[in-house]
C-alpha cells in the first residue's frame, strides 16, 4: 500500500465574483450586449478571485492534518477540491483509498423520513453499502442516544438531535481518509466529548484525517501537523502547537494594526508568578497587564477584561471600575497601566483573554482586543467540563438497602 | 463515457436509495397514497374521452371502445414522461445541499427522479391492465413490441431529464420553460387523438419524437399492428441521441455544479 494518503501539489483555484447570469432571460441580452462592447472582456479579469494559490501538502497514511485560518482563507475550498466536488483550476491532487467527508452533518437527511430511514439514506450517501449499515445500525442508534425517537420523522427532531444523528452516521463510515469540517461543534457538552473520543478512536484505527476547525483546542488534540492558511496561501505548515500559536498571534497582530483610535490598548501581557507565559495549571494564579495609550484626551475610562472559551462564549468578565477603581482620564500622549490578578479555576482547555477600553456612563467602547492572548490550561484527568470545582472524594462505598424502606416506596 | 458509466454502476446502491427515498416521500405524506400514481392518468383518460366524444359527434362516427382503450393506453406513457421530466428538472436544485457538499455522480438525481416516475407508471399499468380486461382488446404477437417502446420511452425521459436538470441549475427560468412545454405538449402529441385523424398533415406531428412511441403503444396493444417502423426508428434514434448527448452534456457541466448554485 502506498504510504501517502493525501497529496496536493501546487493547487490553484479561481472563482469569478460579481454578476453571474443565472437566467436565460438575463444571459441572452448580456451576450448580445457583449458583442458590441469590447471592453467588457477586460472587466472579466478584475472579477477573478483566487481562493487558493499554490497549496501543496502531503499527509501520510494514518496521520492527521489540521487546517486552520480565518474565515475566507480557503479552508473549505481545499476540502471541496479533495472531496472532488470542485476541480482545481491548476495543480494536481491525489487521494489513496476511500474518502469520506463529514462536511455538513445531516446534509443528506430528508425531513419526512424517520431517523432509521435517514440512517440508511445518509449512510449510503456517505459511501456505505446496505449490508454495512445493517451491521452497524444498532451501534449508530446507540451512539446517537436517541433510540426513543428513531422511528419518528426527523422534522420533529430538535436541532441537537438532528445533528447528533448526523454525526453518528458519519462517524461510523470507516473510510481510509476522513475529512472533517466543523462538525464536532454539535450537540451538548457530553455529546461533544463523545465525538472527540470517537475521533480519537478513528485515528487510532489508522484512518487518515484532515480536520478543519475554528476550535483550536480540538485541532491541537487531534492533529500532529497543521496547515495555516491566509488569503488562500500557505502561511505555515508544521507541528500543530507552533501553527496554532502562530495563528493566534497573527490574528492578534491584526487587531493592533489599527492605530487611528483616540485611545488604544498598546499592550496585553499574561504573567505567572515568574514571568510571561501562556500555559497554566488549573488553579494557578495569573497576572494580566494592560497598557492603554491616548492620542487625544479622553475621560471616565475603564479597562475591561474578559475570558472566552474556544467557542467565543464569555465565561468571565470584570473591569477596573467594577473592582472599585475610579474611572481614569488621559491627556494626549499619556498612558495608563493596570494589572489584574486572576485565579484560573477553569478546567482543561484554551481560553482567550479579551480586553477593551470602555466608558460606562455613555456605554462607549473605544478600543478592544478580542482574543488578545490565549491561555492554555493543562489537562487534569480528574475533571471534565468548563470549570474546575476542585473536587475531593470524601466518602464512597457500597451498602445494602434496608428492605423495609424499599417496600414502603411502592 | 465508459469510465463514467462504470462509476455510476459503482454507485447503484445510492441510486436505488435515492429512488426509494423519492418514492417513499411521495407516498408517505399523501392522503391518497398509491392513488397518486393513477390520478393523473385517470384525468388524462377522462379528458381524452371528452375530446373523443366531441370528435365523434362532429364527424358523425360512433365512439368505439377501441378509441377509449387507445386513449387509456397512450395516457400512461404521456403521464410518465411529464412527471419524469418535471421531477428531473427540480431534482438537482431540490438536493442542492448534497450537490454542493458530497461527491458522487450527480446524474443519480435526475435518473432517480425518472425511476420514481417509472414506479408510478408501473402502478398505473396495473390499473390499466384491469381496465383492459373489461375492454377486451385481445392478445397478439404485436404485444412483443412493448419492451422496445418502453426502452425508447425511458431513454427519452433520461435524456431530457439530464439536460433540463443541469440546465435549471444554471438558469432559473429553464424550469418555467419546461413547465410550459409540458403543459402544452399534450396538444402536439397524439394522446387524445390519433395522427391519422389529421390526414396528410399528421406527418408533421410525427416529427415530435414522442409521437411514434406513444402511437406505438396504442398500435400494438389496441390495434394489434406493428408500430410505424420508420418513424419508430426515428424516435429511437432521437431517444438514443438525447440520452447519450444529454449524459455527455451533464457530465461536462457537472464539475461546475458546486459553484453554480
Amino acid at each position: 500500500m502506498p504510504n501517502v494518503a493525501l497529496r496536493m501539489e501546487h493547487v490553484y483555484k479561481k472563482f469569478l465574483k460579481g454578476e453571474v447570469y443565472n437566467s436565460l432571460r438575463d444571459l441572452l441580452p448580456a451576450l448580445t450586449g457583449r458583442m458590441f462592447r469590447q471592453q467588457s472582456l477586460n472587466n472579466e479579469d478584475k472579477r477573478e478571485f483566487w481562493a487558493l494559490q499554490d497549496i501543496s501538502f502531503e499527509v501520510k497514511r494514518g496521520e492527521s492534518l489540521g487546517i486552520v485560518g480565518p474565515n475566507g482563507a480557503g479552508k473549505s475550498t481545499i476540502l471541496k477540491i479533495l472531496s472532488r466536488i470542485m476541480q482545481p483550476t491548476r495543480g494536481s491532487m491525489l487521494v489513496n483509498g476511500r474518502l469520506s467527508a463529514l462536511i455538513e452533518v445531516g446534509a443528506g437527511f430528508h425531513q419526512d423520513l424517520t431517523g432509521r430511514e435517514n440512517i440508511y439514506l445518509n449512510g449510503t450517501i456517505l459511501g456505505m453499502t446496505k449490508r454495512e449499515i445493517d451491521s452497524k445500525i444498532d451501534q449508530i442508534i446507540e451512539f446517537s442516544g436517541i433510540e426513543e425517537f428513531i422511528d419518528t420523522p426527523v422534522k420533529r427532531y430538535s436541532s441537537g438531535m438532528f445533528a447528533r444523528l448526523g454525526f453518528s452516521v458519519a462517524a461510523h463510515v470507516d473510510p481510509d481518509v476522513l475529512i472533517v469540517d466543523e462538525v464536532l461543534s454539535v450537540g451538548d457538552y457530553v455529546f461533544q466529548q463523545k465525538c472527540m473520543d470517537r475521533m480519537r478512536s478513528i485515528l487510532e484505527r489508522g484512518t487518515t484525517v484532515l480536520f478543519v476547525s475554528h476550535n483550536t483546542k480540538a485541532v491541537t488534540e487531534l492533529c500532529t501537523q497543521s496547515l495555516l492558511l491566509r488569503h488562500g496561501q500557505t502561511a505555515m505548515l508544521g507541528p500543530t502547537d507552533e501553527v496554532i500559536r502562530n495563528y493566534l498571534s497573527e490574528s492578534r497582530a491584526q487587531g493592533a494594526v489599527v492605530t487611528n483610535k483616540s485611545v488604544y490598548i498598546s499592550q496585553v501581557k499574561v504573567r505567572g508568578s515568574s514571568g510571561e507565559r501562556s500555559t497554566f495549571e488549573s488553579g494557578d494564579t495569573a497576572y494580566v497587564d494592560v497598557e492603554v495609550i491616548a492620542r487625544q484626551p479622553r475621560e471616565k475610562l475603564a479597562v475591561v477584561i474578559w475570558l472566552t472559551d474556544d467557542k467565543e462564549y464569555i465565561i468571565f468578565d470584570t473591569s477596573t471600575e467594577r473592582l472599585g477603581y475610579e474611572p481614569f482620564s488621559l491627556q494626549t500622549g499619556e498612558s495608563y497601566h493596570c494589572t489584574f490578578e486572576l485565579t484560573l479555576n477553569m478546567a482543561h482547555g484554551s481560553f482567550n483573554v479579551c480586553t477593551a477600553i470602555y466608558r460606562y456612563d455613555i456605554q462607549k467602547t473605544y478600543d478592544s482586543q478580542l482574543a488578545a492572548l490565549t491561555l492554555f490550561i493543562g489537562s487534569t484527568m480528574a475533571v471534565r467540563g468548563a470549570v474546575n470545582c476542585f473536587p475531593r472524594l470524601l466518602e464512597a462505598g457500597t451498602s445494602a438497602l434496608a428492605a423495609p424502606s424499599v417496600a414502603a416506596d411502592f | 463515457m465508459l469510465k463514467e458509466l462504470k462509476e455510476l454502476y459503482k454507485y447503484r446502491g445510492l441510486l436505488m436509495m435515492i429512488t426509494y427515498r423519492d418514492i417513499r416521500v411521495r407516498y408517505k405524506q399523501s392522503v391518497m397514497g398509491f392513488m397518486w400514481a393513477v390520478l393523473m392518468p385517470i384525468l388524462i383518460v377522462m379528458s381524452g374521452v371528452v375530446i373523443r366524444y366531441a370528435y365523434a359527434l362532429a364527424s358523425h362516427a360512433p365512439l368505439k371502445t377501441a378509441d377509449i382503450g387507445s386513449v387509456a393506453v397512450k395516457s400512461l406513457p404521456w403521464a410518465f414522461l411529464v412527471s419524469s421530466i418535471r421531477f428531473s428538472c427540480y431534482s438537482l436544485t431540490n438536493n442542492w445541499s448534497l450537490v454542493t457538499k458530497i461527491y458522487f455522480p450527480k446524474e443519480i438525481f435526475p435518473i432517480a427522479a425518472m425511476l420514481a416516475s417509472l414506479f408510478d407508471f408501473l402502478v398505473a399499468s396495473g390499473a390499466l391492465i384491469i381496465l383492459l380486461i373489461f375492454l377486451r382488446p385481445g392478445f397478439g404477437l404485436s404485444l412483443l413490441w412493448i419492451p422496445v417502446l418502453l426502452i425508447a420511452m425511458v431513454l427519452m425521459a433520461v435524456g431530457v431529464g439530464l439536460i433540463v436538470s443541469a440546465g435549471s441549475l444554471f438558469f432559473r427560468d429553464v424550469k418555467f420553460i419546461v413547465e410550459v412545454f409540458l403543459t402544452f405538449g399534450i396538444f402536439f402529441t397524439p394522446v387524445f387523438y390519433d395522427v391519422r385523424m389529421l390526414g396528410e398533415k399528421g406527418k408533421w406531428l410525427e416529427l415530435n419524437p414522442l409521437s411514434p412511441i406513444i402511437e406505438g403503444f396504442s398500435a400494438c396493444i389496441i390495434h394489434h399492428q406493428t408500430p410505424n417502423l420508420p418513424w419508430l426508428g426515428y424516435a429511437i434514434s432521437v431517444a438514443l441521441l438525447s440520452c447519450f448527448g444529454g449524459y455527455a452534456f451533464f457530465k461536462h457541466l457537472q464539475p461546475a455544479f458546486a459553484e453554480a448554485i
